[in-house]
């Protein structure tokens, strides 16, 4: 479990970031938190020529409100934002998902960022991002683009970051779920790879916004309205479980997930569901 | 005055002659000191080891500093369940600057023997594959370098080609006629197959109001030590001999086994342990292969050689408890009496039986009973080999097994006959008058009092509580059970126990094998400052305060002022066969020998003291520091300065003592005989009990487990530190409960290995352990001088059953298959899944799916091109053309014509890996229909498999269908399983993708693909 040869840069500021990730592309992995790049390192799963740390470039360090959207820095520690005395009154579903990533000693390292990165199909994280429709910012030398969270996210492990980009910023829409919002997540053990993980949050209008993990190859999400009786619940969330099918792997069936997905649906809609938008 | 715990008048006069040889003659009885004062034996006393190993001051294995010119090595392993290995190319790796050496097995064939095993079968097992591999994990080659980085890139560049043979993974197929052969000359897999009848079982049988019956499948785990295997070996040219440093835990039996493999004498093979090691459970046994492996690798390359295991090494190829198949039924009346047993065991080894096994299957022998007096019993006990890593030690070592199979079938006679489980378990109890009790298959149970243990178990509210709980959530419809477990414990193992695999004329002719021989050393030095040394081996159970402990009570000294040095050298210190920390040998073996050791300097500093102090040795006593006159305690001396006389002043000497101070105790029960001549073997020397009571809840939602109340009552004699006994009940519940719950080795049908990280293998971390409740009673052992029994692996044995008998009480069920995973609740629980009449439907615009059926990643998908059939297909045949379609391909060549060999870099998102794949094209159809087969392979793992094409004239184009199903295997297997089946989905989604964009080269993206699919109509139809 030792890592190939590799190159470690440390830059200074996102240019010389850029600069980095311009000269060697697909040849580069960035690195912030390390929590799950280290692990496919030792593993030897990726075999990049060159590590480009950005911790400790200073101005991605930020957590900032910019009106409508928290934005979170490319450096900054899931610990950081799980603490951050704002984050119940801002991102109240964030606060209610984010101690189910990892272990708080892998929060003290691991990056938001970096696990919206990194694209795990059963992460909090990437999930927080799709249920509140967030967005991510990336940038390149050539320029700035803003990905809604569904453009970014591609599937396994895949997003649609140029080689050439980075991930500079991550943008939480503000107070979605002030008024209802809930997170559940089966995992084998605590801290582990959700088995099925399901968030919720109360909208406005009359609308209840889902979204689901470890179930496809990305967190997908379904809006339901907010009077559906128990009935008509079950029914959409069958309907639900069947288009995801849930995977197979030693820890679970599919036919498993389906029946967390159901089970666990309607308690959770029934949390955020009566709560005035 | 005088020392507490030892009554004056029971001091006894010891003539040196009898000091040699077993030892029970002067040992002197003991009872615990709870007088509260501060460490004495039988105190609470914390433990001495704890500021070093809290404070990050351990001295591990990997700390030790290592000579100058070290080379370091890393293990090329079998991605192979099972193959040939046709040839091994060393070459490229032996280039890479900064390797040393790449050894194979023919190198290792040629210096080497293949390691003793218990049975005389031709399975040789040498420290690396020799011709063939067995099991994924199997070490195939070494490469030594100069560090382990480069080492590890050595690894990649090994290459070697195997031709597959047939897989068995099962044991209940493994022992079918027809099934593959792991071990050729041995002619079958099942190598040993041996059946013992003791009383009358078929009378008891045949005269039974009721049979009941049952079948258990007990799952292959390990209990993972933090640290894993290190070795440092190094050849000494000069005197042909060996000097090793390794965490290896003992037996010492297996010191024998290392030393003939490589043709030495056992002096010429000496072997060092560390200070500290980062836990064991039993497995530290098994790094010894690698001891002889790396040993032989030093000899090859003339340099010191280290070797650390990392956890992947750890998981797939270290070792693993042994899965058992058990079919057991019992003769019962109708009150639940048990008269007769009946018991076929089929023990699944792995791919090779290593010294001691099969242990699991015959250290229980005498105890197959457990709690019960049961006088009639029949069972056959069969040894099988499967394509799994080898199996060995583990804490428990066959009584979860066992307890599995019986405490299962009381919890069974007692829904089939309507009775208590707890009225079956009372009726069938060995009385307490009945010690020492002789049971049908030959232990001598010393002592107990199982119905008392169990009353107040259940006493003060306990039963009644759980039971009010059960009423409760039943009442509200939730799933809550109730589970029992009665277990009888051995302790120190009977080393002639493993003899009773053969038949009892074998071993007269061979000779008795019998006893366990402990041995501790204390040592005075000039100043009166002790010193001891023993036969154990540390993993942190905290011996070293218990002997000091031990010690201190006999000289008048604290056990702070006793330095215990565990470190063992095979060639100074005093081991024998049964030297080494497993089977719970510590507190009936080592803690005696201790004491007599100590009794030993004890009884000289007396004499000593006498002769100055003008008194007689009877009237010496110690406390304090001091060696004081009982009738004049003011006619003192210090210790040190009459311990000092050994040294300084020989010429104050009594008697016939000689001068120096230093005193072995040797220990060695005469209860541990050989097998009789009826397969009467007394397993153990001590048999504690423990009785298990828990209340589970089902969360309707996970259908998780919940242990809502857990009691673990135990009687192991007199506790030495009730403490440490603590925290070793606890530790081994936490495993226990892993068994039950999370841990397993997963293996599919073709022997990939599937649980190689953490995040497949389940160790239960803190917050997955609930609180349990320990109770304790004291009945002492009378053939310990301590009265102590083993108390370290009960709970591994009882609390897997526990649990499960809980979870069929909740359930209503009579299969309960370990770990009680939530999924397979789900699968118990959960009636018919329909789908939606809506949702039926398959992809008609495009698209993929992928499952699993077995181990087999299956999947199809189609799509429409806006090209001719033609084109497609010339593009699938033309190697220049293919190269742009396989993703990440760097060469193509035609082996032969529609045979293609192709170099390809693989991967999804950032994972990346190198693999040649060889694929071959056959049932063409032109331009219609290709079937492709092939495999791949590169450091990663590899995958075999097969798929289909179809190519379907369209107005528009063609539409392109696909189908294929691959076997994943090696690396990837063993650490991507959550992700595997997507991944393959998707990396074969890219081929298809790319092959249309070929065709179109024009077009910036496929016509009509899955990418352009929304990815939810990706998944319609997922599932089977």
């Amino acid at each position: 479990m030792k890592p190939h040869k590799f190159d470690y840069v440390r830059p200074e500021t996102v240019a010389e970031a850029l600069d980095l990730l311009a000269q060697y592309g697909g040849d580069a992995r960035v690195m912030a938190g390390g929590q799950s790049l280290m692990a496919m390192l030792n593993l030897r799963l990726v075999q990049p020529r060159v590590i480009v740390d950005i911790s400790r470039i200073a101005e991605l360090s930020d957590i900032s409100d910019k009106g409508s959207m928290i934005e979170v820095g490319a450096t900054v520690t899931q610990a950081r934002v799980e603490n951050w005395d704002r984050l119940n009154e801002t991102l109240p579903f964030i606060a209610r998902a984010i101690p189910f990533v990892g272990h708080f000693q892998t929060r003290n390292r691991g990056t938001v960022c970096g696990s919206i990165a990194h694209a795990d199909p059963s992460s909090e994280l990437p999930l927080s991002l799709a249920l509140l429709q967030g967005e991510v910012v990336l940038r390149s030398k050539k320029g700035e683009r803003v990905l809604p969270a569904r453009e970014f996210q591609l599937g396994l492990l895949t997003t649609a970051r140029r080689d050439d980009e980075l991930v500079t910023a991550v943008r939480f829409p503000k107070s979605i779920g002030v008024n209802g919002a809930a997170f559940r997540e089966v995992a084998r053990r605590h801290g582990d790879f959700a088995i099925v993980s399901l968030g919720a949050v109360r909208l406005n209008g009359e609308t209840v916004r889902m979204a689901v993990g470890g179930m496809a190859d990305a967190p997908r999400t379904i809006e339901l309205p907010a009077n559906l009786s128990d009935k008509d619940l079950s029914e959409r969330i069958d309907a639900f479980a069947w288009d995801l099918g849930g995977l197979e792997d030693i820890h679970a069936t599919a036919r498993y997930r389906r029946d967390l997905l159901r089970r666990m649906a309607l308690p959770i809609y029934r949390e955020v569901a009566p709560c005035a938008a | 005055m005088g020392v507490v715990g030892v009554k004056d008048q029971e001091l006894l006069e010891v003539k040196p002659a009898e000091r040699t040889g077993s030892a029970n003659a002067d040992v002197r009885p003991w009872t615990p000191d709870r007088s509260g004062r501060s460490g004495a034996l039988g105190s609470a006393m914390t433990r001495l080891e704890d500021p070093a190993l809290l404070t990050g001051a351990g001295r591990y294995c990997d700390d030790a500093p290592v000579a100058v010119g070290t080379l370091y090595a890393a293990i090329l392993r079998s991605p192979k369940a099972h193959a040939k290995i046709l040839s091994i190319d060393v070459s490229a790796a032996k280039a890479l600057p900064g390797v040393h050496a790449v050894i194979t097995g023919e190198d290792i064939r040629a210096i080497s023997d293949p390691f003793l095993v218990a049975l005389k079968a031709p399975i040789d097992q040498w420290s690396l594959a020799v011709d063939a591999v067995r099991f994924v994990g199997e070490a195939v080659a070494v490469v030594v370098a100069d560090d382990r980085y480069i080492a590890e890139d050595g690894v990649e560049l090994v290459n070697v080609t195997y031709e597959d043979l047939p897989v068995v993974v099962d044991c209940l197929k493994a022992v079918q006629p027809d099934a593959p052969v792991l071990h050729a000359p041995a002619g079958t897999n099942e190598i040993s197959n041996r059946r013992f009848v003791y009383g009358e079982p078929d009378k008891a049988f045949a005269e039974a109001a009721h049979v009941v019956k049952t079948e258990l499948v007990y799952p292959r785990s390990s209990y993972t030590p933090m640290e894993c295997f290190v070795v440092v070996a190094e050849y000494h040219k000069a005197s042909q001999s060996y000097d090793v440093y390794s965490n290896f835990q003992g037996p010492f039996s297996a010191h024998p086994v290392m030393a003939k493999a490589l043709r030495v004498p056992g002096t010429k093979l000496r072997l060092r342990t560390p200070a500290d090691s980062g836990g064991s459970f039993g497995i530290k046994l098994s790094v010894f292969p690698y001891i002889v492996l790396m040993a032989l690798a030093s000899r090859i390359t003339g340099r010191p050689v280290k070797w650390v295991e990392d956890r992947f090494e750890h998981l797939s190829a270290a070792s693993s408890g042994p899965n058992r198949v058990t079919t057991i039924e019992a003769a019962v009346d109708k009150d639940g009496r048990i008269h007769g047993l009946r018991m076929d065991c089929l023990e699944d080894y792995g791919a090779f039986l290593r010294a001691p096994m099969p242990g699991p299957l015959y250290r229980m022998h005498g105890a197959l009973t457990g709690a019960y007096d049961i006088r009639h019993l029949d069972v056959t006990n069969r040894v099988c080999l499967t394509n799994k890593m080898p199996a060995a030690l583990i804490r428990g070592f066959g009584g979860p097994q066992i307890y599995f199979a019986l405490e299962r079938l009381v919890q069974r006679i007692a829904v089939e006959l309507g009775l208590d489980p707890l009225d079956v378990i009372r009726r069938n109890l060995i009385n307490k008058e009945a010690f020492p009790y002789r049971t049908a298959s030959g232990a001598l149970y010393d002592s107990g009092d199982y119905a008392q243990a169990i009353e107040k178990a259940l006493a003060d509210g306990r039963l009644e509580e759980l039971k009010a709980r059960r009423d409760a959530a039943r009442a509200e419809g939730r799933y809550y059970g109730i589970g029992f477990a009665a277990v009888v414990e051995p302790g120190m193992s009977n080393m002639g126990y493993l003899s009773t695999l053969v038949p009892a004329k074998v071993r007269e002719r061979v000779g008795p094998k019998n006893g366990a021989v402990s041995m501790v050393t204390v040592n005075v030095d000039p100043v009166g400052a002790v010193s001891v040394t023993a036969d154990v081996t540390v993993q942190g159970q905290g011996h070293q305060t218990v002997i000091a402990q031990i010690v201190a009570e006999q000289l008048g000294l604290t056990p702070q002022e006793i330095l215990v040095n565990l470190e063992i050298d095979t060639q100074k210190d005093q081991w024998s066969i049964a030297a080494g920390s497993y089977s719970c040998r510590f507190s009936p073996g080592t803690a005696p020998a201790a004491h007599i050791a100590a009794q030993r300097i004890r009884d000289k500093v007396a004499r000593i003291a006498a002769k100055q102090l003008n008194t007689v040795a009877e009237d010496i006593d110690f406390a304090n520091g001091m060696v004081f006159s009982k009738s004049n305690p003011d006619n003192s001396m210090p210790f040190s300065r009459a311990a000092g006389t050994a040294h300084w002043s020989p010429v104050l000497m009594p008697g016939n003592d000689q001068p120096g101070l230093r005193e072995i105790g040797v220990w060695s029960p005469p209860e541990l005989e050989p097998p009789s001549s009826k397969d009467e073997i007394n397993t153990s020397l001590t048999y504690g009990f423990v009785f298990d009571m828990c209340g589970v809840e089902i969360d309707p939602i996970t259908m998780e487990v919940r242990v809502d109340r857990y009691v673990s009552m135990h009687d192991a004699g007199y506790l030495l530190n009730p403490l440490i006994a603590e925290g070793q009940i606890r530790g081994a519940f936490v495993q226990g409960l892993a068994s039950a719950l999370y841990e397993e080795f997963v293996y599919d049908e073709s022997g990939a290995f599937l649980s190689g990280t953490f995040a497949d293998y389940l160790v239960p971390t803190a917050c997955e352990v609930p609180e349990i409740e320990i109770l304790h009673i004291e009945t002492p052992s009378p053939f310990t001088p301590l009265g102590a029994k083993g108390l370290a692996e009960g709970n591994c044995m009882s609390t897997p059953v526990c649990i499960a008998n809980a979870v069929a009480d909740a359930l209503g069920v009579e299969s309960i298959q370990l770990p009680i995973t939530p999924s397979r609740i789900n699968d118990l629980l959960a009636g018919e899944e329909s789908r939606p009449a809506k949702q039926i439907q398959t992809a008609t615009d495009g698209g993929s799916t992928s499952a699993r059926a077995g181990h087999m990643l299956t999947g199809k998908g189609e799509f429409v091109v806006a090209a001719a059939p033609e084109q497609i297909w010339n593009s699938l045949l033309d190697p220049e053309k293919l190269k742009t379609v396989i993703p990440g391909c760097h060469t193509v060549s035609v082996v032969e014509p529609f045979k293609y060999r192709a170099e390809v870099t693989l991967g999804v998102g950032p994972i990346k890996g190198r693999f040649v794949a060889d694929v071959q094209l056959s049932d063409l159809q032109e331009y219609r229909f290709a079937r492709l087969s092939g495999g791949m392979s590169g450091p990663l793992g590899g995958s075999e498999g097969e798929g289909t094409v179809t190519l379907e004239a369209l107005p528009e184009g063609t539409k392109v269908s696909y189908t294929y199903s691959v076997g994943v295997s090696g690396k990837v297997a063993a650490v991507g399983g959550r992700m595997l089946e997507r991944a393959a989905g998707m990396v074969i989604g890219q081929f298809f993708e790319r092959l249309s964009r070929v065709v179109k080269p024009e077009e910036d993206g496929p016509a009509n693909t899955a990418s352009t699919t929304p990815r939810w109509k990706r998944f319609l139809g997922l599932g089977r």
